[in-house]
């Protein structure tokens, strides 16, 4: 997936890895934003957000609120003929932004001895999953 | 020794680019019994044929091998070369260096001896083909149309014209098919009444056509040419010779079913022709429903019928002929769209599918004509269609296009507005796909001239409030969401295969794609031929169509099947199996893997301590045999042998790329 200047986003590689669900599949039949409990809500509709995916507009869909929005209901994902699992991706994104969002938080070089230590080694992998670039 | 001669071709720079012919050349002559080696630019063309030819007779070879393309390219050619200088074209081999070789490989220096090897193995296997004949067989002059819709009609006429004799088996108690349920046809909206009408009395009154109505093929064997069929004409307790199709009967029947032909929208009687122009106008009592069946008493039918047709003792025949050729027309069905809850189909009256909405527009279907809800009996003043109903649905349904829904639905909108000028319909579609011709301008004239606003979107709501339907919509273009008070809601639900088409193709012996359509043997070069010789394909059997694609479909069908039937003799498969009886020990494991039924137990007598001995062997019908193989990969004593693939020649080309270092 390439941005329009050709490059790729990490926003939405991260998301494709996060969700394991290809926007490219998206034929934009609308049926999701049809479907959708809370469409009146959002400044994007779920279909919208696909296409935005499609097209690589990743800061514009960093500044959405659909994705947070969004309660998982599924009915997007139980509708779509392209079997693509909406709630999923929708989730892939709001991980994706919070991952991608301001810099490196901290790095292991940050940490001291001690701290290094007696952190639980699990909140250790998943702090720098998170927070680390 | 046999007197090999060794043909390489350099096909332009296909071969010559990646594999060193000069040195193929040179290592071809020192293969064992290799007496001439030479090589040409393009060996298919008249001249390379020609040195082949010559070398043949001067040279006195009694084998050929060409290093060329595929066999399946031009292995024929070469035979037909070989065969006019004299040889019998079983002697000459094919070896692949070109798909095998050339074209896989970028590296002169890996692609020549690969090239040489292949060469040595074909001269290996040459050495051990032997002479071989290919049956000629009888071609049965009759052709069997299964399915008597349009495409069968007009395949049946067709071949009928052409001056063979020609069956047409149809299931229900006339032919007609879906086009007889049709209202109008698009684009140009003649009556499909009135097209189809006349051909089908022309089927019925054509000297060469025999109708086989309310019947179905039970069994088919046999092979092209030559096809024995079991045919069961269903009971229809009418006398059709005596029956003048007056309907008194039905008028007069006090019980009623669903009727099949108005999608269950109306009722029939229980002794029923199903529309009013059935071909032939010869009703059927429906078992099922009738109540001298259920119940014993009425026969109300056989006190009023003036010829006194009733036979209430009639039994199924069955009918075996034999036919050269098959068609398969068995059409198509539709989608039902339950599975899609949030449509509610099924669950309001107002919620129907195209083919049913279809119904209501004709004057003797379920309303009389009349575009009512069939909730209260008033016109609809908003109606909603729903596009790709199961169509380019991976999820629920099909994922293919259904090809005619977009058409059909525009016709609907446009008929709709003609019969309720006061009406407003709306359309919501992913993609409108309109090819064909006068397709797209009737399309654009629905929008802009019948009013009909197109909306790109889905559904993804419907519900019933008050007296109307809530269709809860998007609009993608515009990004809104769209709430319709519908009056009407039509789904245009995916045309899919029918649902016994599986064992129906199994009966001829053709097989279908994942989504049961039949499978053509080339998707663009054989449209119609199947995998199996003699059979045919025409119209949505094969996968959905509209009916200008189907009648040229059914065409073709009918030319090929006549190209069959106009010849004196067929040429048989000339590599077919063969069982050396006196090694067979009989355990018939070949019968039960023969995928063309050419295999069957045989007894023999043998000479045994000065007594004879009768015992069971396996016995290879060489006319139904199509060399596949699979026989002699079942024989537990290796006795099979495919004739110009046995396993004496298999092994040789093992050994020649093997042993050769």
């Amino acid at each position: 997936m390439t941005t329009e200047s050709g490059k790729k986003s990490r926003l939405i590689e991260e998301m494709k890895a996060q969700s394991g669900q290809d926007p490219n599949s998206c034929y934009q039949c609308g049926k999701c934003s049809a479907a959708c409990p809370v469409t009146a809500a959002l400044d994007l509709m779920p279909h919208q957000v696909i296409r935005y995916l499609q097209l690589g507009l990743e800061d514009e869909l960093a500044e959405s609120k659909t994705p947070w929005i969004c309660a998982s209901c599924f009915t997007c994902a139980a509708r779509c003929p392209r079997d693509i699992d909406l709630a999923r991706m929708m989730e892939g994104i709001r991980l994706s932004v919070l991952r991608c969002r301001e810099g490196n938080k901290f790095g292991p070089a940050d940490l001291t001895p001690e701290q290094l230590e007696k952190l639980p080694q699990q909140a250790l992998v998943s702090g720098f999953r998170k927070y680390n670039k | 020794m046999p007197r090999t001669g060794v043909f390489i071709c350099h096909c332009g720079t296909n071969i010559a680019g990646t594999v060193d012919i000069d040195k193929a050349v040179e290592a071809s002559r020192n293969f064992p019994g290799v007496v001439h080696a030479d090589e040409y630019r393009y060996l298919c063309s008249e001249m390379g044929q020609d040195i082949i030819k010559k070398a043949i007779e001067e040279q006195d070879l009694d084998r050929v091998v060409v290093g060329t393309c595929s066999p399946r390219m031009h292995e024929a050619t070469f035979r037909k070369a070989a065969a006019e200088a004299g040889l019998n074209p079983y002697l000459l081999e094919v070896a692949n260096i070109r798909e095998h070789c050339s074209w896989v490989h970028k590296d002169m220096g890996e692609a020549t001896p690969k090239a040489i090897s292949l060469l040595r193995a074909a001269a290996a296997k040459a050495a051990l083909n032997t002479a071989l004949e290919a049956p000629r067989l009888d071609v049965e002059k009759r052709a069997l149309v299964i399915g008597g819709g349009i495409a069968g009609i007009q395949a049946a006429l067709d071949i009928a014209e052409a001056g063979y004799e020609v069956d047409i088996v149809e299931r229900e108690p006339s032919i007609g098919g879906r086009m007889a349920q049709l209202e109008k046809t698009f684009p140009t909206l003649d009556c499909s009444a009135c097209i189809l009408t006349p051909k089908m009395v022309e089927a019925a009154q054509h000297p060469n056509v025999n109708l086989l109505t309310y019947s179905e093929v039970e069994e088919v064997k046999g092979f092209v040419g030559q096809f024995d069929v079991k045919i069961k004409k269903k009971a229809r307790y009418v006398d059709s010779v005596k029956c003048t199709g007056c309907g008194i009967c039905w008028e007069k029947c006090p019980s009623k079913a669903p009727s099949e032909f108005e999608m269950g929208l109306a009722k029939r009687k229980s002794i029923y022709v199903p529309f009013a122009q059935a071909v032939p106008n010869v009703p059927v009592i429906d078992r099922d429903s009738c109540l001298y069946f259920r119940k014993g008493r009425c026969q109300i039918c056989e006190k009023e019928c003036p010829p006194q047709a009733i036979d209430y003792e009639q039994q199924d025949e069955i009918i075996e002929r034999r036919y050269g050729a098959i068609i398969m027309a068995t059409g198509f069905d539709q989608l039902d769209p339950t599975i899609y809850g949030e449509y509610g189909y099924g669950q309001h009256p107002d919620i129907l599918t195209g083919l049913e909405f279809e119904r209501l527009f004709n004057a003797s279907g379920p309303t009389g004509g009349k575009i009512v809800r069939l909730s209260d009996g008033k016109p609809p003043k908003k109606v909603v269609f729903i596009q790709c109903v199961g169509s380019r649905d991976k999820a629920r349904g099909m994922n293919y296009c259904s090809k005619i829904c977009c058409m059909y639905t525009a016709k609907q909108a446009v008929l709709l507005k003609e019969k309720v000028p006061d009406a407003k319909s709306y359309v919501f579609y992913i993609d409108v796909r309109t090819a064909g011709k006068g397709y797209e301008e009737f399309q654009r004239r629905a929008a802009e001239e019948y009013d009909v606003a197109y909306l790109r979107g889905q559904v993804g709501k419907i519900f019933p409030e008050e007296d109307h339907l809530v269709v809860r919509g998007v609009d993608s273009l515009s990004g809104r969401l769209i709430e319709i008070n519908a009056d009407m809601v039509v789904l245009a639900a995916a045309s899919i295969a029918r649902c016994d088409a599986p064992e129906v193709g199994r009966l001829v012996g053709i097989n279908s794609d994942s989504y049961n359509f039949f499978n053509e043997a080339h998707p663009k070069l054989k449209p119609v031929e199947t995998h199996t010789a003699g059979v045919f394909i025409a119209g949505a059997c094969q996968s959905p169509k509209d009916i200008p694609d189907t009648v040229s479909q059914a065409s073709a069908a009918a030319v090929k099947a006549i190209g069959l039937l106009s010849k004196d003799k067929l040429q048989g498969e000339a590599c077919t199996a063969e069982v050396n009886q006196a090694e067979c020990s009989g355990c018939l494991y070949c019968e039960a893997v023969c995928p063309y039924s050419a295999i069957s137990p045989v007894e023999i007598e043998e000479r045994y301590h000065g007594g004879t001995l009768k015992r069971t062997v396996a016995e290879v019908n060489p006319a139904l045999c199509k060399g596949c193989g699979s026989c002699t990969v079942a024989c537990r004593s290796g006795t099979i042998n495919l004739k110009g693939f046995s396993n004496e020649q298999i092994l040789a080309e093992v050994d020649a790329i093997c042993l050769q270092r």
